[in-house]
C-alpha cells in the first residue's frame, strides 16, 4: 500500500470563492464546505486514506452537474466524482483543494424496457436495484459485485466491476451499452448508443473502468439479460491446493464455462466455517464451488458434466446443492469470507491480483513461501475461473514490524502476479492505493500514452487527478489493501 | 515482417510525415474510404503466439490468417465467440480485429457472447512514434490502466499497427439447430424477435430477409431441444443451416446481390421496421437491419438518428462513399475527442489516414 496522503490544510480564500460560485445557481444545502459537513466524504471504501475535500457538491439536476463542472473548469478547481461511496481502491478519496462531485441524488430508475431488455438508470442507483426492478419481467443486470447491495451503477462504470458470475456474464463493460455524461468542461457526451454499437472509436469501453478520470456519467443504459430458470452449485472437496487449481483447468478444458467457479484454501475454509456455519469439508486442503445455471435440463447436463470432471481430477468429496437453500447456503460461506478472516485475526491486508489459470498452483506455492519467509498467515479466496486472487495477510497493526513485513508480503505477491503475466488488479481499481504498482505492470510509454489519453478528454486535467495513472517520478512503492482493526468500512456488506 | 521491420518501416514514415497505409489480407478492402500512402503490409506478421485452451486465451499475430485461428481453436473445440466475417476468405486476425465486425452470433441474448470488442483482452501496437505499446493482457479480469486494447477494435488502423492481439475464447456449443419459421409482418418479426431475446432459451442467431425468418439455437442438446420445440417451424438440416449463416456472415446471400449501395444500420432491436425505400435484411435480432436502397445518404442518417441509431455506408462506389461520407458524421464534443486521440496515438497523422472521417 502506498503512504497515505497528508491531509493537506484548506486554502479558505479559495474556498469561499468556490462556494460563492456554486451557490450563485445551487440551494446552499446542496454546497457544503463546513468540516463537519464535508468529514463523512472523507474516504471512500478503502479508509487508510482520508482527506477531507474542500468543499461537496449535491447536484441533483444535469443542469447543475453541467454548471458545476463549468465553473471548476473556469477557476481551475479539481473535481473528483463520487458515488455510493464503497470502492476498495481510493479512487473516491477527495482533494483538499478540490470539489468532492456526489452523484448520490441521481438515483431514480428512469426506465425498464422489457422488450428490448434495457435500463436507463441514473448513476446513483444501487447495483442490486437494477436487477430488483427487473426481476417481475424475468430480467437482470448480470455483473454482480459482491458489494451489489450498497454499489452504485455510476461507480461500476468507473471501476468497471465483475463479480462472482463474470467468467460466463462478463464485467460492467460487457453489459453497458451507453454511458451519457458531461465533459469537465460542462458540454454533454454520449459514450455508445441503445443500438450494439456506435460511430467512431469505442470510447464506451474507454469510459467504463476510467474510473472519473475523463467525465462525469449522468446517466447509464444498461443490458438486461433473461433470468436462468434454475441454478445449482457444486460443492468440491480436494487433499490438494494445486489439484484443485488443476480441476479447475479440467473443467473449462472440457468446454464448461460454470456460472460460477470459486475457490478457497483450508485456513480460509477453517474461518469462514467457524463464523457461518455453510456446512465445508473441514478436511479438505481447498474446496471449488462449481455453478451451473440455464434451463433445467441445460442444469441438469452440465452438472453431471461437472461432477465427472471434477471426480476424474481427484475431488474427495462432491455436493450439490438440491433446493436454493442450499445454494445459497453454500455461497453464504464464500461471501463472508472477509469479514470471517477479519474476525481471527486484529487486522487483515487484501490483495487484488490475477494471473493466468495456469500459474494457480505457482502462485499458491509463491504465498506458502512468502507465509514462512515473513511469519505470517496468508488465507486464500479467490475468483478461480478468472484467475482473480484475493490473498489476506493476517498481521496486527500495532505492530509496526507486522505492518512492514506484510506490506513486503503483499509487494513480493504483487510483483509475482506481473511476473506470470498477471495484473496487480483485477476488479477492485488501481484509485490511489496501487497507483505506484502501475509503473511495474507498464513501460514510461504506456503510462505515458495514458496521461496523454486523458488528456484528450480533459486538457487541464481536472477531473479525479492523481489517480490511476502515475506521474513518473511517483514510482516508488508497492502495496494491496489494508483492512483497519479487522473493520471493513460498510463491514455489513460482503466482500469477495 | 518482423516488429522491427514494422517499427523502421513506421519510424521512417513518421520522420518524413509520409502516409502509411496499413492493409492486411485485404478482404475488408471495400469497408471504410480509400486510402492513399504506401502500402504497409501486415500478412508476413504472422504466427499463433500462445494459445493454452484452458486459458480460454489466444493470442496471435495480426497476419495470422483468421482461418488458421479458427482451425487451431477447432481443433480444442473452442471458437472465437464473435463470428467475425471472413469475405471472401484472406481476412488476417488483426484485420479481423481493427474492423470490429462481427456477424451472426452478436445476436445472443443470453449474455455471454458478443462484438469483437468484447472478447479484447490486451494487445501490442506500434504507435506513430514507432514505439511499441503493450495494453491489457491475457487475463480475464484486468482494471489496471485505461481499456486502451478494447478501443482498438474497430478503430481501422489509424490509431496504430497492430502487432499481436489476445482475444478471450469460448467452447463451441455442443449442439446447433437452426429453426426456420414463416412471418409475414415485418413490424410482427421484430417483436417476436425481442420477445424471444426476452426467453431464457439459447439463441445465437436470428436474421430475417423478406418472409423468411432463421433462428439458431446452440448450447447443450436438451435445452436446444427443449426451446427449438417452444419457437415451432421447421428444423434445418446441418448443412442447410451453416450455408445460411455463413452467407450472412460473409455476405454472400442473395440480398447482398444487386447494384444499389449496401447500408448497414445499427438501431435498437425494437426499432420498428425503417420506413425507407429499398430491400431490408434484419439481423442481431433487430439490432442490425441491412439496406440495399439508393435513397439519398441524409434520409437514411436522419431516420437512424431518430431511433437512436447510426448508419453505415457499407458498401458502394468511392464516389458515392465521397459524397456521402461512410460512417455517421460525430457530434462536436466526440469528434473533438477523436481528434485528440489520433494525435496521442497517431501524432504525425500517418496511419490509414482519411479511412473512418476525412480529417483523421
Amino acid at each position: 500500500m502506498n503512504a497515505p496522503v497528508t491531509n493537506s490544510l484548506i486554502d479558505v480564500l479559495r474556498q469561499t470563492r468556490v462556494v460563492a460560485a456554486l451557490r450563485a445557481f445551487m440551494p446552499e444545502a446542496q454546497v457544503l464546505f463546513d468540516a463537519e459537513d464535508t468529514r463523512p466524504y472523507e474516504c471512500d471504501g478503502l479508509s487508510a486514506y482520508r482527506q477531507v475535500p474542500m468543499v461537496v457538491a449535491l447536484p441533483n439536476t444535469e443542469a447543475q452537474v453541467a454548471r458545476i463542472l463549468k465553473t471548476c473548469h473556469e477557476l481551475d478547481v479539481p473535481v473528483v466524482p463520487r458515488g455510493a461511496g464503497t470502492g476498495l481502491s481510493g479512487g473516491a478519496l477527495p482533494m483538499g483543494d478540490g470539489v468532492l462531485l456526489s452523484l448520490a441524488k441521481f438515483n431514480k430508475i428512469l426506465s425498464v424496457d422489457a422488450l428490448a431488455r434495457t435500463a436507463r438508470v441514473q448513476p446513483g442507483v444501487r447495483n442490486a436495484a437494477i436487477s430488483e426492478a427487473a426481476a417481475h419481467l424475468g430480467l437482470y443486470y448480470a455483473p454482480d459485485p459482491s458489494s451489489q447491495i450498497a454499489c452504485s451503477i455510476g461507480g461500476n462504470v468507473a471501476e468497471n466491476s465483475g463479480g462472482v458470475h463474470c467468467l460466463k456474464y462478463g464485467l460492467t463493460v460487457n453489459n453497458v451499452l451507453r454511458v451519457r455524461g458531461y465533459t469537465i468542461e460542462g458540454e454533454s457526451v454520449e459514450f455508445g448508443s441503445e443500438a450494439l454499437d456506435a460511430p467512431g472509436y469505442d470510447l464506451l469501453s474507454v469510459i467504463i473502468g476510467s474510473e472519473g478520470m475523463l467525465a462525469v456519467t449522468t446517466e447509464v443504459t444498461v443490458k438486461l439479460v433473461p433470468k436462468p430458470e434454475k441454478a445449482q452449485v457444486i460443492l468440491a472437496s480436494f487433499d490438494s491446493v494445486a489439484k484443485a487449481g488443476n480441476a479447475v483447468a479440467d473443467v473449462i478444458g472440457a468446454g464448461i464455462i460454470p456460472a460460477g467457479l470459486e475457490m478457497m484454501d483450508k485456513p480460509a475454509t477453517a474461518a469462514v466455517e467457524q463464523y457461518v456455519h455453510a456446512g465445508y469439508d473441514l478436511n479438505a486442503e481447498a474446496i471449488l464451488l462449481c455453478e451451473s445455471d440455464g434451463t433445467p435440463e441445460e442444469v441438469e447436463e452440465e452438472i453431471g458434466r461437472m461432477k465427472a470432471v471434477l471426480s476424474k481430477s481427484g475431488a474427495t468429496r462432491l455436493t450439490v446443492s438440491q433446493n436454493e437453500a442450499e445454494r445459497l447456503n453454500a455461497w453464504a460461506g464464500r461471501k463472508a469470507a472477509f469479514p470471517a478472516v477479519g474476525r481471527i485475526s486484529p487486522d487483515y491486508y487484501c490483495m487484488d491480483g490475477t494471473i493466468p489459470r495456469k500459474a494457480l498452483g505457482t502462485i499458491l506455492t509463491f504465498i506458502a513461501m512468502m507465509e514462512k519467509k515473513y511469519g505470517l498467515r496468508c488465507p486464500n479466496v479467490f475468483h478461480a475461473g478468472d484467475g482473480n486472487l484475493h490473498p489476506l495477510i493476517l498481521f496486527d497493526a500495532n505492530d509496526p514490524d507486522e505492518m512492514h513485513r506484510t506490506e513486503e508480503f503483499a509487494n513480493e505477491v504483487l510483483l509475482k502476479c506481473i511476473e506470470l503475466g498477471g495484473t496487480v488488479t483485477g476488479e477492485h481499481g488501481v484509485g490511489i492505493e496501487k497507483i505506484n504498482q502501475m509503473c511495474v505492470q507498464f513501460g514510461a510509454q504506456e503510462l505515458a500514452a495514458f496521461r496523454s489519453l486523458k488528456t484528450a478528454f480533459d486538457a487541464k486535467g481536472l477531473l479525479n487527478p492523481a489517480k490511476n495513472i502515475p506521474t513518473l517520478h511517483r514510482c516508488a512503492e508497492y502495496g494491496g489493501m489494508h483492512i483497519k482493526g479487522g473493520n471493513l468500512p460498510h463491514p455489513e456488506l460482503p466482500r469477495f | 515482417m518482423s516488429t522491427e521491420q514494422i517499427v523502421d518501416a513506421v519510424k521512417q514514415a513518421a520522420g518524413a510525415q509520409r502516409a502509411l497505409h496499413i492493409t492486411g489480407g485485404g478482404s475488408k478492402a471495400f469497408y471504410g474510404h480509400a486510402v492513399q500512402g504506401e502500402v504497409l503490409e501486415t500478412r508476413s506478421h504472422q504466427g499463433i503466439a500462445g494459445y493454452e485452451p484452458t486459458e480460454l486465451v489466444i493470442t496471435a499475430k495480426c497476419g495470422t490468417p483468421l482461418a488458421k485461428v479458427e482451425k487451431a481453436l477447432a481443433e480444442n473445440g473452442q471458437m472465437l465467440p464473435f463470428e467475425p466475417p471472413h469475405f471472401g476468405g484472406a481476412a488476417t486476425f488483426g484485420g479481423a480485429v481493427a474492423a470490429g465486425l462481427s456477424g451472426p452470433r452478436r445476436a445472443a441474448s443470453n449474455g455471454y457472447y458478443g462484438a469483437v470488442r468484447d472478447f479484447v483482452l490486451g494487445c501490442k501496437i506500434v504507435d506513430g512514434r514507432g514505439d511499441v505499446l503493450s495494453f491489457g493482457g491475457q487475463v480475464m479480469k484486468n482494471v489496471a490502466g485505461y481499456d486502451v486494447s478494447r478501443m482498438m477494435a474497430g478503430s481501422m488502423g489509424t490509431l496504430g499497427v497492430l502487432l499481436e492481439v489476445s482475444l478471450k475464447v469460448l467452447p463451441t456449443p455442443v449442439a446447433s439447430r437452426t429453426v426456420m419459421l414463416g412471418l409475414r409482418d415485418p413490424a410482427d418479426v421484430i417483436r417476436r424477435f425481442n420477445e424471444w431475446g426476452g426467453k431464457p432459451w439459447p439463441i445465437t442467431a436470428m436474421a430475417c430477409c423478406d418472409d423468411e425468418i432463421a433462428v439458431r439455437l446452440e448450447g447443450a442438446e436438451a435445452a436446444v431441444a427443449s426451446a427449438a420445440k417452444k419457437l415451432g417451424g421447421e428444423l434445418t438440416g446441418e448443412a442447410e443451416a451453416a450455408q445460411c449463416w455463413l452467407g450472412l456472415r460473409d455476405q454472400t446471400h442473395v440480398f447482398f446481390n444487386g447494384p444499389e449501395p449496401l447500408w448497414r444500420v445499427s438501431v435498437p432491436s425494437t426499432t420498428a421496421p425503417l420506413d425507407l425505400p429499398g430491400r431490408q435484411l434484419v439481423e442481431w435480432g433487430g439490432a442490425l437491419r441491412w439496406l440495399k436502397s439508393d435513397a439519398p445518404a441524409d434520409s437514411i442518417r436522419a431516420v437512424a438518428r431518430q431511433v437512436g441509431g447510426h448508419a453505415t455506408l457499407f458498401r458502394a462506389d468511392g464516389a458515392t462513399k465521397r459524397a456521402a461520407g461512410v460512417f455517421t458524421p460525430l457530434d462536436p464534443v466526440l469528434a473533438r475527442i477523436h481528434k485528440n486521440l489520433k494525435a496521442t496515438f497517431d501524432p504525425h497523422g500517418i496511419f490509414n489516414r482519411g479511412r473512418m472521417y476525412p480529417d483523421f
